[in-house]
């Protein structure tokens, strides 16, 4: 297997670094939960790349078919995809009510406003 | 928005489509590619829509708060519930085969009811969220 | 109905959670969430009874056989931390009542019950289950219901509090999910058991190495080890009085016995300690989480954050005994989980108690208060001398067998090191007491007297339990060594 034959998992760390940059270096509460998403979606992507099995067809079972793909991953990654878009709703709660205490969602300005008492 | 004419009746045409679509995909979930949370997104989308065209209020007025959080806690209930039932007749949690003579239309039974309870909660939490936070900017805007 | 306690352990805190949010008349939340956590506590103790007499205990969840199904599995060590976690459950939750309805708002008390019964299910299911994705949807669980808990304070620096824990929350949870998918991805099995097994089989490989890095990582960051501790501080601070003290004896306890179960059950010894040089990394850590976070607590102003510091050092000596991988030091370890939950958790209730009196937590704002309001600020202080680990008191089990721990290794100097840090610990309690009872207090605190029974009672049974475990530390000591060794000799 040639390095460009496993582009799924070069996909997977480009995702994975971007989102975890986007987390670290934004001020914006809001990129900062954009950035946790992409970061998320990196896993998904390295579930799913797991669960596929070469020559495989999707795990449905027919007459003409020996090779499936393994579901379970899928079926794991729903889950995460779920806990994802909980996770991301409260963060996006959270950040509405950040909003209406302190009036700004950029981390520099709500930490020098905390600095004042 | 509401002066849209062509929005209004695409809508209107679409909503039954997209309900029996979500009811399609929640009870066909066990035979082919479905379930409760495809489903339960469906039907809010269908919701969603609806409240996207026609507004907020007479969107809240079909479906109040208090149904909405009832639907919550109904679809937890349902599904912890048929756990606990199948450990009064003798099962493991959530083994449905005790759940009827034949193991088999016990798994069917099982796996219908507890995707109901899981398409319920579904639907009720997205249309919750979509609600409280367009209620949200509501109240914002005419402060 | 005895061989479905484990099943019962997790669904009656979900059955719970849906229930308080149905019935929001008055208390009768706040009486669903007392049923649910008492009886969380009578099957939590009925497991460990088991588990003792018998053994193992595994529960096939909808009869399907592991290592498809997902199995619930209890041995000694996740049925200890399980008492731990329904007993707090189960103290706090009469506490509750007062003080959330005195911080709350009686219109959203019924949120909080909600949220709580769920982080209870997350906790106790992260702790009980045998399937490590399962172990993942569980610790979400707790963690996105803590979120909510800790947004609901007061003060507007709770909300960032929150988001700041969820950011750094997810991160850690999503780096375990990275380390559960490649073990997956290579051993073909999510089954806790299974996976030890198939994993001793291997040769150590990079994917099981690089596996091991994200979960160590993530699992740090969840139990706040130092330096990945900045979420902690401003979480436990800026939570309700009952959120704090709950967390507090119970989030960071549970995620430590994941650590554990990762390293000792799942890993072997031999690809834990041997793939990093994680056991002088661990003792590195721990060792400077135990002197920074206490320094950092002396110069606190307000009460609550100074717990929330020691707690980081408190942490420090659980991963100190950890670290030295004997039977003694890992023993300590999971005494003093168990110790300080009960002191932590009486610490912060005693905080409460002072927060629904004076509405603040500040140091300065305590002048004289101890006469005021003795029983509390007894039971604070008496918390405090369990954090120094003066003899009769819990703490002193804990650091006794910690420095029997380091002695066995030959590292005489950490127990030194141990003792000194205890000294700081004095310094930060002293700062409270001496403001407590040696201050006058000023004028417009006469009316000032101690918090109603409800409140005191509890705080009162944490303490007196931690001094009561100082004494008799049978149940301590008997399942804590049992539980090392079975960690160890599974390795």
């Amino acid at each position: 297997m040639s390095l460009f034959g496993l582009y799924n998992y070069w996909i997977v760390v480009f995702l994975m670094m971007a989102g975890f940059y986007v987390v670290v270096a934004h001020e914006n509460l809001i990129k900062k939960i954009v950035g946790l998403n992409v970061f998320q979606a990196s896993v998904f992507i390295l579930y799913i790349t797991v669960g596929k099995v070469q020559g495989g067809t999707a795990p449905i079972i027919g007459e003409n078919f020996t090779i499936y793909s393994n579901p379970l991953p899928h079926v794991l990654i729903l889950t995460a995809i779920v806990v994802g878009v909980a996770t991301t709703a409260l963060g996006l709660a959270l950040v509405i009510r950040i909003k209406e205490a302190y009036g700004t969602i950029e981390d520099d300005e709500i930490a020098a406003l905390e600095e004042e008492p | 928005m509401y002066s849209y004419l062509v929005l209004r009746v695409v809508a209107k045409l679409l909503m039954p489509f997209i309900l029996l679509f979500a009811l399609y995909v929640q009870f066909h979930g066990d035979f082919g590619p479905g379930g409760g949370f495809q489903a339960g997104v469906i039907f809010a989308a269908g919701f969603i829509l609806y409240a996207l065209i026609f507004g907020l209020q007479k969107a809240g007025r079909v479906l109040p708060r208090g149904i909405l959080r009832f639907g919550i806690a109904l679809g937890v209930l349902i599904f912890a519930g048929v756990g606990v039932y199948n450990l009064l007749v003798g099962g493991k949690y959530l083994d449905y085969s005790a759940m009827a003579q034949n193991p088999v239309h016990g798994q069917h039974l099982g796996i219908l009811l507890v995707e109901l309870g899981v398409g319920v909660t579904v639907a009720s939490v997205m249309i919750m969220v979509f609600f409280t936070f367009a209620r949200h900017r509501n109240t914002k805007g005419s402060d | 109905m005895t061989e479905h306690l484990a099943a019962l352990q997790v669904v009656i805190p979900l059955l719970c959670a849906p229930i308080c949010m149905l019935v929001r008349y008055r208390d009768w939340s706040w009486s669903v969430a007392l049923f649910g956590s008492w009886s969380c506590l009578a099957i939590s103790w009925l497991l460990l009874q088991q588990v003792m007499t018998s053994g193992v205990i595994s529960y096939h969840m909808g009869n399907w056989v592991p290592p498809i199904g997902i199995e619930y599995r209890i041995d000694e060590i996740n049925a200890f931390v399980l008492l731990i976690v329904s007993a707090i459950g189960a103290i706090v939750t009469p506490y509750a009542r007062e003080s959330v309805r005195a911080e709350f708002g009686v219109n959203r008390v019924y949120m909080f019950y909600t949220s709580y019964m769920l982080c209870l299910c997350g906790l106790l299911g992260v702790t009980i289950t045998g399937d490590a994705f399962n172990l993942f949807v569980f610790l979400e669980i707790s963690s996105l219901s803590s979120y909510v808990l800790i947004a609901m304070g007061k003060d507007r620096r709770a909300l960032k509090a929150a988001y700041q824990y969820l950011i750094l929350g997810t991160i850690g949870a999503t780096f375990i999910v990275i380390g559960i998918g490649l073990l997956y991805a290579e051993t073909g099995t999510l089954n806790m058991a299974d996976l030890a097994n198939k994993l001793s089989k291997n040769p150590i490989n990079k994917t099981i190495g690089t596996a091991f890095g994200f979960l160590f990582v993530g699992i740090s960051l969840k139990l706040a080890l130092f330096p990945l501790h900045l979420w902690l501080p401003n979480a436990y601070t800026f939570a309700p009085s009952v959120v704090s003290a709950f967390l507090a004896a119970t989030a960071t306890k549970v995620a430590v016995y994941v650590l554990l179960r990762f390293l000792f059950t799942i890993f072997d010894i031999k690809i834990s300690f041997g793939v990093l040089p994680l056991e002088s990394v661990l003792l590195a850590l721990s060792i400077v989480a135990m002197f920074v976070a206490s320094v950092v607590a002396i110069f606190q102003p307000n009460i609550k954050r100074m717990l929330a510091y020691s707690s980081v050092a408190q942490i420090g000596y659980v991963i100190l005994g950890i670290s030295f991988i004997n039977i003694n030091g890992l023993a300590a370890g999971i005494i003093h989980l168990f110790n300080h939950a009960l002191i932590k958790g009486g610490m912060f209730l005693a905080v409460g108690c002072l927060f629904y009196k004076i509405a603040s937590v500040n140091i300065d704002k305590l002048a004289g208060i101890g006469r005021r309001m003795p029983l509390t600020m007894a039971a604070f202080v008496v918390g405090g001398l369990g954090l120094i680990g003066v003899p009769l008191t819990a703490g002193f089990i804990s650091k006794w067998y910690l420095i029997i721990g380091a002695l066995d290794r030959g590292l005489w100097w950490a127990a030194v090191l141990i003792l000194l840090s205890s000294l700081l610990a004095v310094i930060y309690i002293w700062r409270v007491v001496e403001v407590a009872y040696l201050k006058p207090s000023p004028d417009g605190n006469n009316h000032i007297e101690d918090a109603p029974p409800s409140m005191l009672i509890p705080t009162w049974v944490l303490i007196g339990s931690s001094i009561y475990f100082g004494i008799n530390t049978d149940l301590t000591v008997g399942v804590a060594k049992q539980a090392a060794r079975q960690l160890l000799g599974g390795g």
